[in-house]
This record gives structure tokens, C-alpha cells and sequence, in this order.
């Protein structure tokens, strides 16, 4: 079987792997990184999101193969050495942004993609960018509160809400 | 008192693994030597199952073995949990549901064969390789065709309608007359949309075998382990309960859809016991589609009569429910129990009568989701009010004020067999006026005006009921199981907690919330209480999280354990202070003689308990775990008021949620942060339903909708940021927590608002013939109503 | 989704070479390749990425003034760097959703020609023309029908050439399950005429909408255009939207579209 070799998360990993071996597979099965989710079949849940070379991309779309020699990074790459939330993860347990906690990984590497290219959005901003993320639990409402606030903004208004 | 107690918006302690991917999902899960399951499903609504040839398939690399229908021609069928008894005295018609399909299949994606290899691939490769031989029959789809003479879904038993419902049977004659004489009858025909639950995990199952013991484990997707443990080791499998495990870790999302007994879970943990090694099977979510039960599909037509005022005088309502090919778990009492007994509302309706027509179709099977059968009395039920109150020219506002339960009306009996313990409809209205700037709405439509855009305003009231359910009582409707809550609380030895509670949380929270109460009554910080879910090898038997029963009927029987712990502890407490046990008093956390500076804190009594050398032993047993079960005397009636603002687009028929507003009453809350969030999710899926989802099958069967390609699924930007307030309390009478229970109510009340605010919308643009657009209201539909 | 072998090459002459197996298939981004494999809807026996070929990806101007974007280039890349051509660079900002964009491409989404796709639109209406290893092709030619283009087996998206407009503006109905394009229409205006693409609506795919162009090259204005209907016949209808509906929405939106401009 053909081998590949990537970065995840600054550690240089390879495994042996089919042609038809999604780059999600590999993560999960291959290096035993279940923190990306499958949610569907038609790459649009973004369960799967994860940066590749610092962009946002559906895991679940993009075979292993594709990716030789590219820095990928995951959910398990998101939070400080010692364990301490991010930013961006902070701002979720803060304004309760997740409940079931499936779609959040993906939710919150998007969310992260987003505030790479553009740290203060609007509402209408964030709400747009995430539209390649479903989740089933929040309604939104504190998803978007989130972001906002990881972004600096003062989500206080909305707490009032 | 801990500052994390009752009332805190405690941030959630589960977060920190679902954010740091850490979650422990059942896909997660991957055994020892673990094979693959894969489904061969039918592609065909309905079919005559000739013969299904493995032979190709069982000698492709890596099958360890292809099971068929024949494999559990021995083994029991699905079971359904709910008996409904029809208006002639007649028990339903309940058809076997076998594992894997014998003789028939009924829906596409009926399963009819499983495949078992050593990797997911391989089992997919050769379940392609079996060979299916099935003369297709006309499939029945249209609910009043299958009981007008359609094919017959199940020959055996020579009919297409599982249940003619009447209730209250006594009360047609009398309703009828009502109609007679009224000054006013309004009439609505409406579809409830059918719904697919779309819970983000797809559903998993991993069945395990140790042969040495004959201990089975099956883990899985569930909202009730010890449920799926019931009904498949006794009804299924034959497993008595010792011998089988079941375990639901962290579940992604359930909404219903996984409170159900699924042939998959008695598929893999028969298979694994046969293949001698654990078998795993995960849902695509294609397949997720066509197996996991769907929810609503009600055809209804409803009916109002009032006086020259406006006042309601008689109710009746008929509707077709369809139950898709086969019984799931709970289906028989979603259009009934949890339907018809909604029908009052918030208003004081004399005489109801509701007839439901249950049906089988070629179909998936539907059962509840989030809401379940409540959502359907409310949408017709206040439809129907607003249509009357445009037909009488009374603001829909003031119609339902004049109709009201008032405040002091309470406990309040229904003419539908539920008494409401309490409530308060006119505050809730109050609020919601309030929340949602009634008051400027005008200059609001007059700015969307200028844009080209009609405004419209929709508010509707709703009532559920909750905190399912009293045993004594569901017992007498039909259910086959008791609606208890059990929990064992366990005080170690230095004064830590573990609640063993057979609630289960897929997204609520527990976690969190449950310890807020212990810390509450024992006056200790909340993070000294852990909470164990979701094993029921490590939590009493329970029956699980649905119905927004959690809290209600789960957290009081955490609160009954604790109360039993607290009373022991206070006989160790009085012999450690040589007091009488009357006289002790435990507050923050400390045990203290009434009326003396004597006291001992917690941990030392719980010390006390574990080493006894200075202990009553005599009269008191070491130890500090009690256990409790909490049937509750009554449901639980959260109510509200919802308002939601639309803009649609003249030219293309769009609509946009401009704001959506929701004034509830939930009783006490223990932790509003979470409470919030629950009715966000709620209105959220609320608004898919009424603007986006449907579940749309063709004539053949064919599910037209079976992906996200073509299920519209709710997204970040089709929804608002909501308002919402829960500050109207009438708390429940009837449990030790006061509270009633959250996590339906926005899925319940939102749909009426938004078809309103359309209908509204419309009204104000001057297309008058417009009183109704059936859900999903998708711009064609909106358009093609404007052209009307 | 079945077995295949998977290739990568680093160069084009490479990748040709490699689509001239037996069952060879060419992955662009992937983006609706691999869902559709997932459905065992195909089992090519090899598939070669083209996303190692850093001679088909990126943006710039010829000599003649067209905007040439490399067929390897992504929707996001296009998004930000075809500033020269705003309406282009705002349709590719609204393909799928942000990890859709950063790994589709517009080659991938030409050769796979979905009659919802939105880079269809924009190549008819700007007569593009279509570069592939071998040829150039006019965009007039290369549209053919449902999932069908003028290319050959084995044959790559090299490069698509804009001309630039005038005036141009893309307004997209979504259909709101997939986001594709319910009906999304391409207004672009040159010198010497007006020219509107449809996608979305027809069975046929991506088309031209005369009567459209005739009314708005004699009077650029969203007023030339109201009251002109478009014909239903041939437009798709489903569960999203009947044929009638579709006929109006693309009125609409082309009234929009040169509102807009």
C-alpha cells in the first residue's frame, strides 16, 4: 500500500494507506484521532473541518494521498500544551456554544478560519462563513455569540437577549 | 448557599472533552478484533422477497459471514412499547417486525441482508455482491389511499389502518351538537410536514461477546441504554438482563430519533455472538435517512366553533397519522396520548373530540421527534385560532386572551384528560409583548416597506406536557413500560459525590446541571458531585432522556436519594454531636444543633460513615448510598407565548426570519444558560420545519429528500438571534424541584409563529385568499400562493 | 466507494500521460468527484489528482486584456485574486461554503459541468474560451448539456480566458438544501452586446437567455427586461421549485443582475 507522510498538529506522522483513503479516515482510524467527526456523505455538515496549510477544508473530501507534505491541523491541535482552552474554544464553553458537542469540532476550526482572514466580522459575517457547518442543537444563537465574542466583540447585547 | 447551586449559569464541565476533541462517541469506539457490519437495504418501497443469494458475496476477501432473514426467522421481532387501544374497544393491529426481512420488504431501505467482514470495505464490496430477487408490488405512500383499498403493507393483517382513535369518545356526540348551534365555525386542512430528525452523530452500534461468560455489551446511539436493554434482551434476543450490557457513551444529538430499539443494535450484538468477535456498524448519513425514524406526517383537518364573541365552544379535529411500514418503539402514542390530550391548549375549549387515523405506508417508520405529537396539536390548534380571528376580525391576540385558563382557574381539568397543575398564560403573553416590541411592529413594516419587502407579524400560544410520565397512568393508555426515573446517589468516603442517574444526556447537559441541585441541598460546591450516565452496568434501571423528562422526573429522584442521604447523615451527624437527630440542621455544608454552636461539616460525617469506629451501629448501617425511583404523580405543563416577524419577498416568495421571540414558562430553572440554549435549539429546529424541511417521498416510495442535497437542513444565516425569557415561574406543584421541563418547547411553539407571520405578511399585501400555506413554506410555495 | 489507484502528479505532461490508462479519471478538487464516489456512482481503476500541478493554478491578465485563471485554481483563490473581474471573483465567493472554495476548483467545476453549478454561468455569459492541454475551446461550444462538455477523455482544463465586461453581475437563488444555484443568472455586457447565462434551471444545464440579451443590449436597464418572461419548457422541476417558477425567478433575477451592474 502506497505510504503518506503529513504534519498533524506539528507532529510528523505517515501511515500506509488505499488510494481511496480519506484524509478523515486516516485521522481517525489511521492515527487514532477521533476528535473529527463524519456527519454525512455530501460534504456538507463540516463535522470534518479541519485547516489544511491554514485553510479550512472537509476531511471527509479530500483523500490522504492528496495531501503528502502538508500541515494539517485538527481539534487535539486547538487547545495550549497544558491543556488550557484556546481562545476560540473558550468563547464556546463561555456563551454555551455547544451541546451535544458533535458538530464542534468542525464549528470551531471554521470559526478559526474565519477570524484568520477576518478577526472582527459581523453577525451576518459569521453567520454566512458557517453556512458549510449544521448543527442540530444550538439553533445558532450562541454559536454565533461565540465566535463574536472570540473575536473581541462585546457580545453583551446579545446576552440580553 | 454554593455559588454554582440552583440558578447558576454554570458553564459546562462536559465542554472542555467536546472542545478539545475528547468526546467519547460510540464511532469512537473501536475493539479488539472488531469486524464491520454493512446493509444490504431495499431499494424498493415494496416488494415479495423471493431469495437473497450470499453465495458470490460470502467468498469475497474478508467476509467472515452474510446474515438473511432465515438467520432470525427464531429470534423475536421488533417489539413496540405502546398498546393503543382504538374507539371501538379494538387493540391496534401490530404487524411483526422482523430483524432482517422475511418474505416482504416494506420501505426502501428495509434491511435484508448484513454483511460481516474484517474491514469496512470489504463488507461494502461484498454486500454489492448479494443478490437480491424481489417482484416489486405497488407501493402505498398517500395515507388516505392506503386505508381506501391500497396495497396492503402487511398481508397478515388485512389492513392498512393500525388504529381508528377517538377521544374522548363520549365527548363527540356533545361536540357535535356544539357545532350545530354555533355562531362561528372555522375550518383549516393542513399537512404537518414530515421530518427526518437529522441528530448530527449518525447512529452507531457495536455489539461485543465474551464467550467465557456469555456477557454480551452492546454500545450504541442512544437516549436510554437500559430501555434498548429491555426490549431487545426480552423481547428480541432472549438475553436476560445479567448477561447483557448496554452502554450509550457520548451521543452526538437525539431529538427522538434515538429513544428507538433499531434492528442494527439486535443485529450486531446477535452477529457478534455468531462471528465470535465485536462487530461494529456506523451509519452514512444516506443510510441514516432511510433507517432512523422520521417524525410528525399528519394530514389533519381541524375545526373551531365559538359564539358571536369569539368565545370556543367545541373543538374537533381529524387526522391521518402515518406510522410508515412498521411499529417503531413509541409510535402508536405519539398521535394519540401525546396529541390528543394537547388539543385544549392554553384555553378553555368545553368540548373536544379528536379523531386520529393511524396508518401504515410504505414508508420509513415515524415515531417521536423533539416535540412528538405535541407539536402537531399546537400547530393545527393555533392556525386554526388565528384563522378565526382574521375570519372574525378580533386581534389574534385578544381571541386568545378571551379564551385563556386564567391564573386562578388551577389545577385546571381539560375536557382531554389532563389536569394542569398551574400556569399563568396571560403573563407569558404579558412578556411577550414586552420581548418582542409588539408595539413597533407597525413602524417596522412600514421600513420594510421601503425596501419592497412585506412584513408580518405571527404570535401563538403553546402548552405541553412534560416530564413523562406517571406509570400508573401511562400504564392504563397503553404503554408497555413504566415512566420512572431512578438514581443512586453514592457519598465517598471524604465527601465526594457520584450520581448514578438513568437520565442520559446527549447535549443537555447533565453533567453540569444535575451536581447544581446536589450542591444546592447539601451546600457543597457543585464539582465535588460527578455525574454516571449511560452504562447500565453502573446506573440503576431508568427509562431515559425524552419528553424533557430529565430534570423533572430524574432530578427528583436524585433529589429523593439525596434527601434519604441527608437524613442518614443527620442520625450520624446527632450521634457525633450527642444530639437528637430532630434537633440537627444541615446548612452550607454543615451540621450544626438548633440553637447551639455545636456542629460537624459534611466530610467528617461522611468520614464517619465509611470508618465507624465512633458510630451507631447498632441502629444505623455504614455507608453513605441510597438509591431512589421517582414516579411522578402528574406531567409537567410548560407553557408559553412566541412571536416571530417575517419579511417576505414579493418577487420570489423568500421569506426571512427578521426576529423570533419566545416568553416561556419552564417553572424553577437550575441552570438558565442552559435552559436558554434549549429553546434556541428548539426554535431552531422549529423554523426548519416551517420554512425549510421536508421529507418527501414520490409515488414509487423513492425518498426524494435522502440527502442534505436536498434536505434543507436549518443553517447559521436562515435563523435570527433569538429573544427569550423564562422570567414568568408558576413553578410545578407536583415534583421537589418545581421545574417542568425545556428541551421541546421551542420546537413546540415555533412553527405557528413563523406559518402566521407568513399568512400575516401576505394578509397585509392584500392577497386575502391566502389563510394558509402548508409547511415547509419554501419560496415556490410562498410564490405560488401570491399568484393565487 | 471502490478501490483505485491514486496518482499524483507534479506536472501536466505527467498527468496526461497518467489519464491515458484504462479507466483513469481526473480529480480536481474534489469537491463533487468524491461525494459521487462515495454513492459508487463511479469506479474509475486511476485516479490522478491535478492538485500537484503548480503550472495550472493561478491568476493573471494576457495581452488581450483576459483575465486567465489557471483550471487548478481554487473558488477561494479566485474569490481574492480576480479583482480585475469583480462579478467573477464575487461568484466564486459564493460556490458552496468556505472549505468548499478553498478546495474546488474552477477547472474541476467546468469539466464537471452540474447544470446548478455557478462557473458555468459566468463562462457563457463572458464567452470565455476554454483551454485545455490540447485546444481552445469557445464557450459556446463547450457547454453541452447536463454533465456534458466538449471534452475528451483524458482531456485537462489548462486555463479558462475571460474577456472582462463592461458591466457584469451574477445573482444566485439558492436552493436551499444544497446551496447550489436554484437558478442563478450572468448578466455581462460588452461593447458589442449583452450577453445572460442561466444555470440552474434547465435540463439542458447552463443557456443563453436571448430574448434577455436582445432586450438589454438595445436598453441596458432592469426595465427592459420586466415583463419578459422566460420559457418554461425544458426547465427543471422538483421538489425545490416547479418549471413555472424557475421561468420566473430567472426574469427576476435578471433584472436584478443589470440592476445591480
Amino acid at each position: 500500500m502506497p505510504k503518506v507522510t503529513m504534519r498533524v498538529n506539528g507532529r510528523q506522522v505517515s501511515g500506509e494507506v488505499e488510494g481511496r483513503t480519506l484524509l478523515v479516515q486516516f485521522l481517525r482510524e489511521g492515527l487514532e484521532m477521533t476528535g473529527t467527526h463524519v456527519g454525512c456523505d455530501t460534504s456538507q455538515c463540516g463535522a470534518c473541518v479541519v485547516h489544511v496549510n491554514g485553510a479550512a477544508m472537509k476531511s471527509c473530501t479530500t483523500f490522504a494521498l492528496d495531501l503528502e507534505g502538508a500541515e494539517v491541523k485538527t481539534i487535539e491541535g486547538m487547545a495550549a500544551a497544558d491543556g488550557s482552552l484556546g481562545v476560540i474554544q473558550q468563547a464556546f464553553q463561555d456563551h454555551h456554544g455547544l451541546q451535544c458537542g458533535f458538530c464542534t469540532p468542525g464549528m470551531v476550526m471554521s470559526a478559526a478560519a474565519l477570524l484568520a482572514e477576518n478577526p472582527k466580522p459581523t453577525e451576518a459575517e459569521v453567520r454566512h462563513y458557517l453556512e458549510g457547518n449544521i448543527c442540530r442543537c444550538t439553533g445558532y444563537h450562541n454559536i454565533v455569540k461565540a465566535v463574536m465574542a472570540a473575536s473581541g466583540q462585546d457580545v453583551s447585547a446579545i446576552a440580553a437577549e | 448557599m454554593p455559588k454554582d447551586g440552583i440558578g447558576a449559569s454554570t458553564k459546562r464541565r462536559e465542554d472542555i472533552r467536546f472542545l478539545t476533541g475528547n468526546g467519547h462517541y460510540t464511532d469512537d469506539i473501536n475493539l479488539r478484533g472488531q469486524t464491520y457490519a454493512v446493509f444490504v437495504r431495499s431499494q424498493v418501497a415494496h416488494g415479495k422477497l423471493n431469495k437473497v443469494d450470499t453465495s458470490t458475496a460470502a467468498g469475497m476477501p474478508g467476509v467472515l459471514r452474510v446474515f438473511t432473514g432465515e438467520d432470525f426467522a427464531a429470534v423475536g421481532g421488533v417489539p413496540c412499547g405502546w398498546q393503543v387501544t382504538d374507539k371501538h374497544g379494538k387493540v391496534m393491529l401490530e404487524p411483526k417486525h422482523p430483524v432482517l426481512a422475511q418474505g416482504k420488504v416494506r420501505y426502501v431501505g428495509d434491511a435484508i441482508a448484513v454483511v460481516v467482514a474484517e474491514t469496512e470495505a470489504q463488507a461494502r464490496d461484498a454486500a454489492e455482491a448479494v443478490v437480491v430477487d424481489i417482484d416489486e408490488l405497488p407501493a402505498v405512500i398517500d395515507m388516505k389511499a392506503a386505508v381506501a383499498g391500497g396495497p396492503l403493507v402487511h398481508d397478515e393483517i388485512g389492513s392498512n389502518l393500525c388504529y381508528d382513535w377517538g377521544f374522548v369518545e363520549e365527548n363527540k356526540a356533545a361536540t357535535d351538537a356544539a357545532f350545530e348551534t354555533a355562531a362561528h365555525v372555522t375550518t383549516l386542512e393542513l399537512v404537518n410536514n414530515r421530518l427526518v430528525p437529522n441528530a448530527m452523530e449518525p447512529r452507531v452500534a457495536v455489539g461485543d461477546y465474551e464467550r467465557s461468560t456469555g456477557q454480551h455489551t452492546l454500545y450504541t446511539t442512544s437516549q436510554n441504554p437500559h430501555v434498548i436493554r429491555l426490549l431487545m434482551g426480552a423481547f428480541v434476543l432472549g438475553i436476560p438482563e445479567q448477561k447483557l450490557r448496554v452502554v450509550a457513551p457520548d451521543v452526538g444529538g437525539g431529538f427522538g430519533s434515538k429513544i428507538f430499539h433499531y434492528v442494527e443494535e439486535a443485529f450486531v450484538t446477535f452477529a457478534a455472538k455468531v462471528v465470535n468477535r465485536p462487530v461494529k456498524w456506523t451509519a452514512q448519513r444516506s443510510e441514516s435517512f432511510i433507517t432512523d425514524a422520521h417524525g410528525r406526517d399528519h394530514v389533519t383537518k381541524i375545526q373551531l366553533a365559538m359564539d358571536k364573541d369569539g368565545h370556543f365552544l367545541a373543538l374537533r379535529t381529524d387526522t391521518y397519522a402515518n406510522m410508515g411500514a412498521y411499529l417503531s418503539t413509541f409510535a402508536p402514542s405519539v398521535p394519540t396520548w401525546l396529541h390528543g390530550t394537547l388539543m385544549a391548549g392554553n384555553y378553555k375549549t368545553p368540548l373536544i373530540y379528536v379523531n386520529v387515523k393511524a396508518v401504515f405506508t410504505n414508508t420509513v417508520p415515524v415515531d417521536a421527534y423533539r416535540g412528538a405529537g405535541r407539536p402537531e396539536a399546537t400547530y393545527q390548534l393555533e392556525r386554526v385560532i388565528d384563522k378565526a380571528a382574521r375570519e372574525l376580525g378580533i386581534d389574534p391576540i385578544e381571541l386568545r386572551r378571551r379564551n385563556f385558563v386564567q391564573p386562578n382557574e388551577f389545577p385546571y381539568q381539560t375536557p382531554v384528560a389532563v389536569v394542569y397543575d398551574t400556569g399563568n398564560y396571560q403573563a407569558t403573553m404579558d412578556k411577550l409583548i414586552e420581548i418582542a416590541d409588539l408595539a413597533g411592529f407597525d413602524k417596522r413594516r412600514a421600513e420594510s416597506a421601503k425596501h419592497g419587502k412585506l412584513r408580518g407579524l405571527g404570535v401563538n400560544c403553546y402548552i405541553e406536557a412534560c416530564g413523562i410520565a406517571p406509570s400508573h397512568l401511562v400504564g392504563q393508555l397503553g404503554a408497555r413500560a413504566g415512566l420512572y426515573e431512578s438514581a443512586t446517589v453514592r457519598v465517598n468516603a471524604t465527601g465526594g459525590i457520584v450520581v448514578m442517574t438513568g437520565s442520559h444526556s446527549h447535549g443537555q447537559g447533565h453533567e453540569t446541571a444535575f451536581p447544581q441541585v446536589i450542591a444546592d441541598m447539601i451546600g457543597i460546591p457543585a464539582d465535588s458531585v460527578e455525574i454516571v450516565h449511560g452504562d447500565t452496568a453502573n446506573t440503576p434501571m431508568g427509562m431515559g432522556t425524552y419528553g424533557s423528562r430529565s430534570l423533572a422526573v430524574g432530578g427528583s429522584a436524585m433529589v429523593k436519594a439525596t434527601n434519604k442521604i441527608i437524613a442518614k447523615a443527620k442520625k450520624i451527624a446527632a450521634h457525633l454531636l450527642e444530639a437528637s437527630d430532630a434537633d440537627i440542621e444541615l446548612k452550607d455544608g454543615k451540621f450544626s444543633v438548633a440553637g447551639t454552636d455545636k456542629s460537624v461539616d459534611w466530610g467528617s460525617v461522611c468520614l464517619a460513615a465509611y470508618v465507624p469506629h465512633n458510630y451507631p451501629l447498632e441502629s444505623l448501617e455504614p455507608g453513605l448510598e441510597e438509591t431512589a425511583f421517582y414516579d411522578p404523580s402528574n406531567f409537567t405543563y410548560p407553557a408559553g407565548a412566541y412571536a416571530c416577524e417575517v419579511e417576505v419577498d414579493p418577487d420570489t416568495g423568500k421569506v426571512k426570519i427578521c426576529s423570533f421571540a419566545a416568553a416561556d414558562d419552564f417553572g424553577n430553572i437550575v441552570n438558565p444558560m442552559i435552559v436558554d440554549g434549549q429553546v434556541h435549539g428548539g426554535i431552531g429546529q422549529g423554523i426548519g420545519q416551517a420554512l425549510l424541511e421536508s421529507a418527501v417521498y414520490d409515488e414509487n416510495g423513492q425518498l426524494l429528500s435522502g440527502s442534505y442535497m436536498d434536505y434543507a437542513m436549518p443553517r447559521a444565516d436562515d435563523v435570527p438571534f433569538y429573544t427569550v425569557d423564562h422570567s414568568c415561574q408558576t413553578p410545578c406543584t407536583h415534583n421537589p424541584l418545581g421545574v417542568k421541563g425545556c428541551g421541546e418547547a421551542g420546537a413546540i411553539g415555533s412553527p405557528p409563529a413563523v406559518v402566521n407571520a407568513v399568512v400575516d405578511a401576505l394578509q397585509r399585501a392584500g392577497h386575502t385568499s391566502v389563510t394558509h400555506i402548508d409547511m415547509p413554506l419554501s419560496p415556490s410555495r410562498v410564490w405560488a400562493a401570491m399568484q393565487a | 466507494m471502490y478501490a483505485f489507484e491514486f496518482k499524483r502528479p507534479a506536472t501536466l505532461a505527467e498527468a496526461v500521460t497518467a489519464l491515458g490508462a484504462e479507466e483513469a479519471q481526473a480529480l480536481g478538487g474534489g469537491q463533487t468527484l468524491i461525494p459521487t464516489l462515495k454513492q459508487r456512482l463511479a469506479a474509475p481503476a486511476v485516479l490522478v489528482s491535478l492538485n500537484g500541478i503548480a503550472e495550472i493554478k493561478g491568476i493573471c491578465t494576457d495581452d488581450a486584456g483576459r483575465l486567465c485563471i489557471g483550471g487548478g485554481t481554487t473558488h477561494a483563490a479566485v474569490a481574492k485574486g480576480a479583482g480585475a473581474y469583480p462579478a467573477l471573483a464575487a461568484l466564486a465567493g459564493g460556490i458552496g461554503d468556505p472549505a468548499v472554495r478553498n478546495r474546488g476548483t474552477i477547472g474541476g467545476s467546468l469539466a464537471n459541468n452540474d447544470p446548478s453549478a455557478c462557473y458555468p454561468s459566468a463562462v457563457l455569459a463572458s464567452g470565455a474560451t476554454i483551454v485545455t492541454n490540447t485546444r481552445q475551446i469557445a464557450a459556446d461550444d463547450y457547454f453541452q448539456g447536463m454533465f456534458t462538455t466538449a471534452l475528451e477523455p483524458g482531456e485537462i482544463i489548462t486555463e479558462v480566458r475571460f474577456p472582462v465586461p463592461m458591466k457584469a453581475n451574477y445573482q444566485k437563488f439558492v436552493q436551499p438544501a444544497s446551496r447550489f444555484a436554484l437558478v442563478g443568472v450572468f448578466v455581462a455586457q460588452f461593447k458589442d452586446g449583452v450577453r445572460v447565462a442561466v444555470t440552474g434551471a434547465s435540463t439542458g444545464g447552463v443557456f443563453r437567455w436571448t430574448e434577455a440579451e436582445r432586450a438589454l443590449s438595445a436598453n441596458f436597464s432592469a426595465a427592459a427586461v420586466k415583463g419578459l418572461k422566460a420559457s418554461a419548457d425544458d426547465l427543471i422541476a422538483d421538489i425545490h421549485g416547479g418549471a413555472d417558477y424557475r421561468a420566473h425567478l430567472i426574469g427576476v433575477l435578471t433584472g436584478r443582475a443589470v440592476a445591480a451592474c
